[in-house]
C-alpha cells in the first residue's frame, strides 16, 4: 500500500533540465485521484469551497465535500486554500504550425496557398515539440485549437491537448471547424477615396463566390455516387451534417452579417472568430444563435472617438445580451500565454469573475464542440484540472502549480522555467 | 474720342502689343499705343481705399493715372464702366503655374526594395536628390494658356511659381497670366525659395521620415556655411552654391499642417531665417501656436468636403476631429485675421480650382473682412515678396493688372466681367458686360411683311421667356454679341420658332425660321427694366457651433487644466522610496509637487478627496515607448544620430490619454528599431492637451536610440544591401561610427587650438571643420553628455556592445528588450547599465527564442535597475500589470515589482531627482488606483501630473456622452448636406493608427 502524497509549495521541480528533449508527455493513469479541500471553480459560474475531487482512470467521478479518500494506491493532492480550475482552452491559434513567425520561414506550416482549402488539416502538421506548447500549459492552457489561416476557406482546426507524443495522441477534437475568412469592406490604409466602394464591391462578389461553393457542396454531397471524387466538397460533408461548425473570421459589423447570412442559407452553426463590432449586432447574434470567439480583450479601441475601454468592456456587453461568447488572446509577442489575463480584465471590466472563467472553459469548450467532454470540473467529464496558488485571472495570484490532463499529471517546465535554474545556477542564485 | 458703349470683343493679337525689340517681325510692324481710360467706375484702389465714379488711365501695360480728373492723351480708347467695379487682380503666391514637375527617376522609396544611397541627379550637384536648391523657377517657366485663362477666370492676374519637388526646391519667380511671350511676363525673376518636408520625386532613401527631412534641412544649413569657404574638400556643388545665394530671397516653406508650421518656424529659428510658412488650413485649432512663430502664412481654401455617411457603420470610422474640421475650416482666415496674423490666402491644393471665390466667400461668411480678403490677395502677397511696386494695387507705375467686375469682388452675386493683365482685356464673363436684363418687344416678320409680336423678358444671358397671353420658356442664349432664341408660339403648338441674330446696343436683329421651316426676319427692342426685386443675401447663415479644443479631436479639453492643491486622504501609499507601503496615509498636492505626505494632513485650501480603501502610486513611466510622434524610423542608413524625435511630436495622438488611464505620466519616446544608431529620443510628460513643446520633460539628459539584431540587419527585408547584414556586420557599424566620432572631436580640437595660436582668440572651429549633426551626438556620447538606450535581444551583441562602449570610454546606459538580458546580467551590472525588459513576450522571431519571462527576476536579483517597458500602445496602458507577472515569473515582492515601472525607470531616465516616486518635494506624478495597484482588477481612477489631473474616470464617462453628442450633430449635418442635393465626396475612414518601433513611413507621405 502505497499512498503519495504531493504538497504545493514548490511550483519547480529542483530537477534541473538542459533542454526541452528531458519534458516528457505524462504516462497514463488509470487509478483513482483526488484532489481535496480546494477552493473548486467549476467552469459553469458556481465556486465550490473546500471541496474534493474524485478522478478515476482519468475521467472525473465525484465533485463533492464529503468524499472519503480511500486509504490505497491512490494518488492524493490537498488543494487547501489553493484554487482549482478546469484546464483553460485556448480557442483560436497556430500553435504547432507556427514556430518562429518571422523570418524563419521554415518553421512556419499554418498558411497554405490557394483561395479554396477546406481540405486542409491543420491536425496533420501539429508539431507537439513546439517550444511553445509547454509554456502555455504552465500557465494552465491545457487545449487548444489550432488553426489554419489563409485564402478564403483556410481548413479545419483541431482542437489538440497539449501533452502528447504526437498529433494522434494530442487529437482531442479532429476537424471539429471549418474556417473563413470573410471578405473585408474596408480598402487598404492609403488607398484613395474611390477605393470604398471597390472594396465593397470586392467582398460581395468573394461572398457569393463563398456561397457558390457551398451550394455546389450542397448539391453534390446530395448526390449518391461520385464518378470524380472532389476532396473540397468532401471536406465540408460534416458542416453541413451539423458534426462541424463554420468558424467566420470578422471582425467588423458587414463582415458579421454576411457571416450569418452565410450560416443561415446553409443551416450551418456558426462561429464568429475575431468579432471585434459583434456588440454593435449582439442582440442579432442572440437571435440567430451565433456565438463569438472574441480575440484580444487586450486591444486599443478601433477609432480614437471610441471609449478607451471598449475592447475591455465587449465580453460584459455580449454577456449582456445572452451570446455565447468566449476569449481568445491573439497578441502575438506573448503567444497566447496571457489568455487568463484577457478573461481577467474582462472580469475587471463588467463580468463576474466565474463568468469570466468560463468564458475560458466551459464557454470555449460548448463553442468548439468538446463541452461534453470537458470545459468543467462536473462529473463525467475529462479530468482536465489546472490547481493554481491563487485567482488564476490576476496576474499577481496566477500561479500554476499542478495540471491534469485526462487524469494525467502534466510536467510544467519548459524552456523557459529550464533556462531560469540553469541561469540561477550559474550565477548562484540558487 | 471714340466710347466704346459695350466694350465688345476686341481680342488684340497679343504678339503686336507687346513687341519685343530682339525679335525680328514677319510682316508689318503692328505698334499701338494701347492707352485706355476706364471710366464713371467704382475704383478698388487697395484694400482700404475706394474711389466713386473714377477714372483709370492705362498706357502700355501700365497704370498712369487714377482719380476723377484725367487727362487722357488723344490716342485714348475710353471704356465705360458705369456701375462696374475696378479691383486689383489677384496674386497666387503659391503657385506651379507653367512649372511641371520632374520626372521620377526611379520606383519612389519602399523599405522592402533595396536602399537607394546615391542621388539621381546627375552633374556637379549636392549629394541629397531632394536638396535642389540649384533649381530656378525662371529657366523652368513656361507660360500656359490654358491655365492662365483658368486662374484668370478665378480673379488672378500675378503668380509666384516654383517646381513643388523636394526639400529644398530653389526659387520661385513672380509671372503675369498674361498670354504673351514668356519674356514679358516675368515681373520678378528670383524672387523666393521654397523648401518643404517632401522629398518628392527624389527616389532615394534618405530621408525616409518627417524627422528625417528636418535632420537634412539642418545639415544643409550647415553645409551651406561652411561652403562658403570653398573648402577644397567639397570641390564645386552646385546645391549648396545656389542654397548660399538664396538666402537673401523671402524664404517660403510648405508645412500644411499646424503641427507642421511649428516644427518649420523652429528650423527657421534656429539658423535666423523667418520663413513664410504655407500651411494647411487646420491652424485655426492652435492659432496661439501658430501667432507664436511670427511668420506671416499662406493659407490655402480647400476645406474638406461633407462625406457620405448614411451608412452607420462607415460613420463610425470618421473620428470627430475630422467631423469637426469639416465644420470649422471655413473659419481659418478669420481666426487668422482676428488674431493679427499676417496672410496671404491661395488656391493651391484645391482639387477644383474653381472653388477658390466660392470658398473665400465661406471664409467671408465665417467672419473674414472683405477688405482683408483683397488684402490677402494682393497687397499681402506682393509686399511679402518685394513687388509691390508693381503688382497688388492700383497705382500709377503698376502693371495693369485689374478686374472689373459688376460689384464688389467678393459678392456672391458679382460677375467678373474682364481680367486686365499688363493692359490687356481678357475676357472672363464679358457675354455679361452690357446689361441684357430687361422686357424686350420681339418682332418677328415674314414672308409677305406678316408681322408676330412677342414681350420677351430676358432675365439672364442664358434665360429668357416669352410673357404673352401664356409664359412661354424660351431656349435663350447670349454670349455678348450674337444672340440665339427658340420657342414655341403658344401652348398649342409642338413646332417652335429659331431665331439668331446680333446685338447693338439696345437693338437686336437677325434671321431664323418660323415654325413652318419658313425663313423670317426679326428685330427686338428694349421696352423697360425688369422690375427689381429686393436683393436677397443667402440667407442665414449657420456658423460652425463645434468648439475648440485641446487637443482637437475627442477627449479634448475646452480650456487647459491648471494645477489644484490636492488633499488626498487616507490611502494606501506605495511610495517607491525606502519608506515602502504605507496604510491610512494622505498626500497633499501643492504647486504640483508633492508637498506632504503622512497622517492626518490638512490644507485649507486644498480639494480634499476622500479615498479609503484605494491605492495611489507615482506615475508610471515607459521607458520604451512609441507615441506621440509623427514618424518613428529615420531607417534609410544605419547611422542617423541626426535625427530628433522632438522634431516631430504629435500631441494630439489619443494614446496619450488612453495611456493616462492606464496610470503612465511619463513616456521616452524612442526611434524605432530599424537602424543600429537610430535618432534621438525625447522624453514626455503626458500632458494632453499640451502642444509639442508643453510635452517636453523639461530639464531631463537627452538619450538617443540604438538597436542590434534581427532589424538593423533587415532579416525580414526580401533583398538587403543596406550594411550591414550580419552581427558581425553590426558591431563594426558602432567601431565605424565612435572611431569617426574620435577623429571628428580631435579635428574639432585641433581647429580651436590652431586657431588660438595665432591670434590668441577662439575662432570658430568650423571654418574648417564640417560640422556634422550625426558626429555631434555620438561626440556627446562619448562625452556622457547624451546616453544611449539600446535595442538588444542576444548575448552576443549586448557584450560587444558594452565592449565597444568601453573602448571609447562611455557607458550604455540603458539596454532596453534585453531578452537575453538574464545570460549577461553579471557583465551587465560589471559595466553599469539599466536594463529594461518586456514582462513575458517571446518566441516571436529567431532572436527571442531564448526569451523567459524569469528574465527580469534574474536580472533584478543580479542588481541590476530593472524596468518593464511597453514599446505598445495598448499594452502601455496596463504596465501595472505587466510589472506584476514578475511576481508570478521570478517571485520578486510586489514593491520591488511596482519599482520597475516608477523609480527604476525614472533612475535608468536620470530623473528619479524629480518623479518616480513618491516624496515630498517630487513633482506631484501620482496615479489613485481603485485596488491593489499590481492587480489586474485595479483601475486608474485618477492620473495626475504635476498636480493637474489630467485623467478622471468620472470625467472620462461624462465627457464620452459629450462625444458622442457631437458625432451624431456633425453626422447629422453632413447627412443633411446630401439630402439638400449637394456634391457629396464617397466616404473614407479617417486616418488613425498606433505607430510601432517598425513602422517605417508609406512613399510619397
Amino acid at each position: 500500500m502505497r499512498r503519495i502524497f504531493l504538497f504545493l509549495l514548490l511550483s519547480c521541480i529542483g530537477y534541473v533540465g538542459m533542454a526541452q528533449d528531458d519534458i516528457y508527455p505524462a504516462k497514463e493513469y488509470k487509478g483513482l485521484l483526488f484532489i481535496t479541500n480546494g477552493t473548486v471553480h467549476v467552469g459553469n459560474g458556481q465556486v465550490l469551497e473546500n471541496t474534493t475531487i474524485e478522478v478515476n482512470n482519468g475521467k472525473i467521478v465525484r465533485v463533492g465535500q464529503n468524499i472519503p479518500v480511500p486509504q490505497d494506491d491512490v494518488k492524493v493532492f490537498n488543494a487547501e486554500g489553493k484554487h482549482i480550475y478546469p484546464g483553460l482552452i485556448l480557442p483560436l491559434s497556430d500553435i504547432g504550425l507556427k514556430e518562429i513567425g518571422s523570418g524563419v520561414r521554415g518553421s512556419n506550416d499554418y498558411r497554405e496557398l490557394g483561395d479554396f482549402n477546406p481540405n486542409i488539416r491543420s491536425l496533420v502538421a501539429y508539431n507537439t515539440a513546439s517550444a511553445m506548447i509547454n509554456v502555455l500549459k504552465a500557465n494552465g492552457i491545457l487545449l487548444v485549437n489550432t488553426v489554419p489561416q489563409g485564402g478564403t476557406l483556410s481548413g479545419s482546426s483541431s482542437v489538440v491537448q497539449l501533452d502528447a507524443w504526437n498529433w494522434e495522441d494530442a487529437a482531442y477534437l479532429a476537424d471539429g471547424a471549418i474556417h473563413v475568412n470573410i471578405p473585408s469592406f474596408v480598402p487598404a490604409r492609403f488607398a484613395p477615396p474611390a477605393a470604398q466602394q471597390e472594396a465593397a464591391k470586392a467582398a460581395l462578389e468573394k461572398t457569393e463566390e463563398i456561397k457558390s461553393f457551398f451550394r455546389q457542396a450542397k448539391a453534390y454531397l446530395a448526390a449518391d455516387g461520385h464518378d470524380e471524387v472532389n476532396l473540397k466538397f468532401e471536406s465540408v460533408k460534416g458542416l453541413f451534417e451539423k458534426r462541424q461548425k463554420l468558424f467566420a473570421h470578422a471582425d467588423r459589423v458587414k463582415q458579421i452579417l454576411i457571416a450569418v447570412d452565410i450560416a443561415k442559407e446553409f443551416g450551418f452553426e456558426l462561429v464568429v472568430a475575431g468579432g471585434s463590432e459583434s456588440w454593435q449586432v449582439a442582440p442579432l447574434l442572440k437571435e440567430n444563435n451565433v456565438s463569438v470567439i472574441l480575440n484580444a480583450a487586450h486591444s486599443l479601441p478601433a477609432t480614437e472617438d471610441e471609449d478607451i475601454d471598449q475592447p475591455f468592456k465587449t465580453p460584459a456587453l455580449l454577456q449582456k445580451a445572452g451570446v455565447l461568447f468566449a476569449l481568445n488572446d491573439d497578441v502575438s509577442n506573448s503567444r497566447y500565454r496571457n489568455l487568463p489575463f484577457n478573461a481577467g480584465t474582462a472580469a475587471s471590466y463588467g463580468l463576474s469573475r466565474e463568468e469570466a472563467l468560463s468564458a475560458i472553459t466551459l464557454n470555449a469548450a460548448k463553442i468548439l464542440g468538446i463541452a461534453a467532454k470537458t470545459g468543467s470540473i462536473e462529473a463525467g467529464k475529462d479530468a482536465n484540472i489546472i490547481i493554481s496558488e491563487g485567482d488564476i485571472l490576476d496576474m499577481k495570484s496566477s500561479v500554476v502549480t499542478h495540471a491534469f490532463i485526462q487524469g494525467r499529471q502534466v510536467s510544467l517546465e519548459n524552456k523557459q522555467t529550464q533556462l531560469n535554474e540553469r541561469y540561477l545556477h550559474k550565477y548562484g542564485l540558487k | 474720342m471714340k466710347t466704346l458703349l459695350c466694350a465688345g470683343f476686341f481680342f488684340l493679337a497679343v504678339s503686336a502689343s507687346f513687341a519685343q525689340k530682339t525679335f525680328p517681325v514677319n510682316g508689318v510692324a503692328d505698334e499701338r499705343s494701347d492707352t485706355y481710360l476706364f471710366v464713371n467706375a467704382t475704383i478698388v484702389k487697395d484694400a482700404k481705399t475706394t474711389l466713386n465714379n473714377a477714372s483709370l488711365l492705362v498706357q502700355k501695360g501700365r497704370i498712369t493715372a487714377i482719380g476723377n480728373n484725367i487727362t487722357a492723351p488723344k490716342n485714348t480708347v475710353t471704356i465705360d464702366c458705369k456701375e462696374k467695379y475696378i479691383t486689383p487682380s489677384f496674386i497666387d503666391i503659391y503657385s506651379d503655374y507653367g512649372i511641371t514637375l520632374p520626372q521620377r527617376s526611379g520606383i519612389p522609396f519602399s523599405y522592402s526594395a533595396p536602399a537607394r544611397f546615391n542621388s539621381d541627379t546627375k552633374g556637379a550637384f549636392g549629394w541629397n536628390q531632394a536638396i535642389r536648391s540649384e533649381t530656378e523657377g525662371v529657366k523652368l517657366f513656361k507660360a500656359d494658356k490654358e491655365k492662365a485663362e483658368l486662374f484668370r477666370g478665378l480673379g488672378f492676374g500675378t503668380a509666384l511659381t516654383h517646381q513643388k519637388d523636394g526639400i529644398a526646391r530653389g526659387t520661385g519667380v513672380v509671372v503675369t497670366l498674361a498670354d504673351a511671350r514668356e519674356n514679358l511676363v516675368i515681373v520678378k525673376e528670383r524672387a523666393s525659395a521654397h523648401y518643404s518636408f517632401s522629398k518628392g520625386t527624389s527616389t532615394q532613401s534618405y530621408p525616409g521620415s518627417l524627422m528625417g527631412s528636418i535632420a537634412l534641412l539642418r545639415q544643409s544649413y550647415i553645409d551651406a556655411a561652411w561652403y562658403k569657404n570653398n573648402p577644397a574638400a567639397e570641390g564645386v556643388n552646385l546645391s549648396l552654391k545656389a542654397w548660399n545665394e538664396n538666402q537673401s530671397l523671402p524664404q517660403i516653406f510648405e508645412a500644411n499642417d499646424k503641427w507642421g508650421d511649428v516644427r518649420a518656424d523652429r528650423i527657421g529659428d534656429e539658423f535666423g531665417v523667418q520663413y513664410i510658412i504655407k500651411g494647411g488650413g487646420n491652424e485655426y485649432q492652435r492659432i496661439n501656436e501658430i501667432k507664436a512663430t511670427k511668420a506671416a502664412f499662406i493659407l490655402p481654401v480647400n476645406y474638406p468636403q461633407a462625406m457620405d455617411v448614411e451608412d452607420p457603420n462607415d460613420a463610425r470610422y470618421v473620428s470627430l476631429n475630422d467631423l469637426k474640421h469639416w465644420e470649422m475650416a471655413p473659419t481659418n482666415p478669420a481666426v487668422f485675421e482676428k488674431a493679427g496674423i499676417l496672410f496671404c490666402l491661395t488656391p493651391a491644393d484645391l482639387t477644383d480650382p474653381k472653388q477658390f471665390l466660392v470658398n473665400i466667400r465661406k471664409a467671408i461668411q465665417n467672419g473674414l473682412s472683405e477688405s482683408k480678403a483683397l488684402e490677402a490677395l494682393t497687397q499681402t502677397p506682393a509686399t511679402l515678396l518685394s513687388v509691390y511696386d508693381k503688382v497688388g494695387s492700383l497705382e500709377p507705375g503698376k502693371l495693369a493688372n485689374f478686374l472689373i467686375s459688376s460689384g464688389p469682388v467678393f459678392k456672391e452675386k458679382t460677375i467678373i466681367y474682364q481680367n486686365w493683365v499688363q493692359g490687356q482685356q481678357y475676357n472672363v464673363t464679358n457675354e455679361e458686360w452690357s446689361e441684357i436684363k430687361g422686357i424686350y418687344q420681339l418682332t418677328i416678320r415674314g414672308a409677305g411683311n406678316a408681322y408676330l409680336s412677342f414681350p420677351l423678358e430676358v432675365q439672364s444671358a442664358s434665360f429668357a421667356r416669352i410673357t404673352d397671353k401664356d409664359t412661354l420658356q424660351a431656349k435663350f442664349s447670349f454670349n455678348g454679341k450674337t444672340i440665339s432664341i427658340s420657342f414655341t408660339p403658344g401652348n398649342h403648338s409642338k413646332s417652335v420658332i429659331r431665331l439668331s441674330g446680333i446685338v447693338s446696343g439696345n437693338q437686336w436683329t437677325g434671321n431664323g425660321e418660323d415654325t413652318t421651316g419658313a425663313p423670317v426676319i426679326w428685330s427686338a427692342a428694349f421696352v423697360k427694366a425688369l422690375p427689381s426685386k429686393t436683393a436677397t443675401d443667402s440667407g442665414n447663415i449657420v456658423l460652425p457651433s463645434a468648439k475648440i479644443t485641446y487637443p482637437f479631436g475627442s477627449y479634448g479639453w475646452e480650456a487647459l487644466p491648471q494645477p489644484q492643491t490636492l488633499l488626498f486622504k487616507n490611502a494606501t501609499v506605495w511610495t517607491s522610496e525606502a519608506a515602502g507601503k504605507l496604510e491610512n496615509t494622505d498626500v497633499l498636492v501643492k504647486d504640483g509637487k508633492i508637498a506632504q505626505v503622512g497622517k492626518n494632513l490638512s490644507d485649507a485650501k486644498a480639494i480634499i478627496i476622500d479615498v479609503t480603501g484605494k491605492h495611489i502610486t507615482a506615475g508610471i513611466i515607459d521607458e520604451h515607448s512609441h507615441i506621440a510622434t509623427a514618424s518613428i524610423n529615420e531607417g534609410a542608413q544605419s547611422v542617423t544620430s541626426e535625427v530628433r524625435i522632438a522634431d516631430n511630436l504629435n500631441p494630439d495622438d489619443i494614446n496619450i490619454y488612453r495611456q493616462l488611464s492606464g496610470g503612465v505620466t511619463s513616456s521616452h519616446i524612442l526611434h524605432g528599431s530599424a537602424n543600429t544608431i537610430g535618432g534621438q529620443t525625447q522624453l514626455i510628460k503626458l500632458r494632453w492637451g499640451a502642444d509639442d513643446e508643453g510635452l517636453k520633460f523639461k530639464g531631463s539628459d537627452p538619450f538617443i536610440k540604438f538597436a542590434l539584431g534581427e532589424n538593423v540587419k533587415r532579416t525580414t527585408a526580401t533583398a538587403n544591401n543596406r550594411f550591414p547584414d550580419t552581427r558581425m556586420g553590426v558591431e563594426e557599424v558602432l567601431m565605424d561610427a565612435f572611431q569617426r566620432a574620435a577623429d571628428y572631436e580631435k579635428a574639432i580640437k585641433n581647429a580651436e587650438a590652431g586657431s588660438k595660436g595665432k591670434k590668441g582668440a577662439a575662432v570658430n572651429p568650423w571654418n574648417t571643420v564640417r560640422r556634422d549633426l550625426e558626429l555631434d551626438a555620438l561626440v556627446e556620447i562619448m562625452n556622457k553628455k547624451r546616453f544611449i538606450t539600446c535595442h538588444s535581444y542576444v548575448q552576443s551583441e549586448i557584450t560587444y556592445t558594452m565592449r565597444v562602449a568601453e573602448k571609447f570610454g562611455f557607458r550604455v546606459n540603458t539596454f532596453t528588450h534585453i531578452l537575453e538580458g538574464y545570460k549577461v546580467a553579471d557583465k551587465m551590472k560589471e559595466h553599469g547599465a539599466n536594463v529594461s525588459t518586456f514582462s513575458d513576450w517571446f518566441g516571436y522571431k529567431m532572436e527571442v527564442a531564448d526569451a523567459i519571462a524569469y528574465n527580469a527576476a534574474i536580472m533584478q536579483k543580479m542588481g541590476l535597475n530593472v524596468c518593464i517597458n511597453s514599446d505598445d500602445a495598448e499594452m502601455a496602458r496596463r504596465l501595472n500589470q505587466e510589472a506584476a507577472k514578475v511576481i508570478k515569473y521570478g517571485g520578486v515582492t510586489e514593491e520591488q515589482a511596482l519599482n520597475m515601472v516608477t523609480i527604476n525607470p525614472a533612475k535608468a531616465l536620470h530623473i528619479d531627482y524629480r518623479t518616480g516616486s513618491i516624496k515630498v518635494g517630487k513633482d506631484a506624478d501620482l496615479v489613485l488606483w481603485s485596488d491593489h495597484p499590481l492587480s489586474i482588477y485595479a483601475q486608474a481612477e485618477k492620473t495626475v501630473v504635476e498636480g493637474i489631473v489630467y485623467f478622471d474616470r468620472q470625467r472620462d464617462l461624462e465627457l464620452r456622452k459629450a462625444i458622442a453628442a457631437e458625432r451624431n450633430r456633425l453626422i447629422q449635418k453632413m447627412v443633411g448636406e446630401k439630402k439638400s442635393g449637394k456634391a457629396v465626396a464617397p466616404f473614407k475612414a479617417s486616418h488613425y493608427e498606433a505607430l510601432s518601433c517598425d513602422e517605417h513611413e508609406e512613399s510619397g507621405k
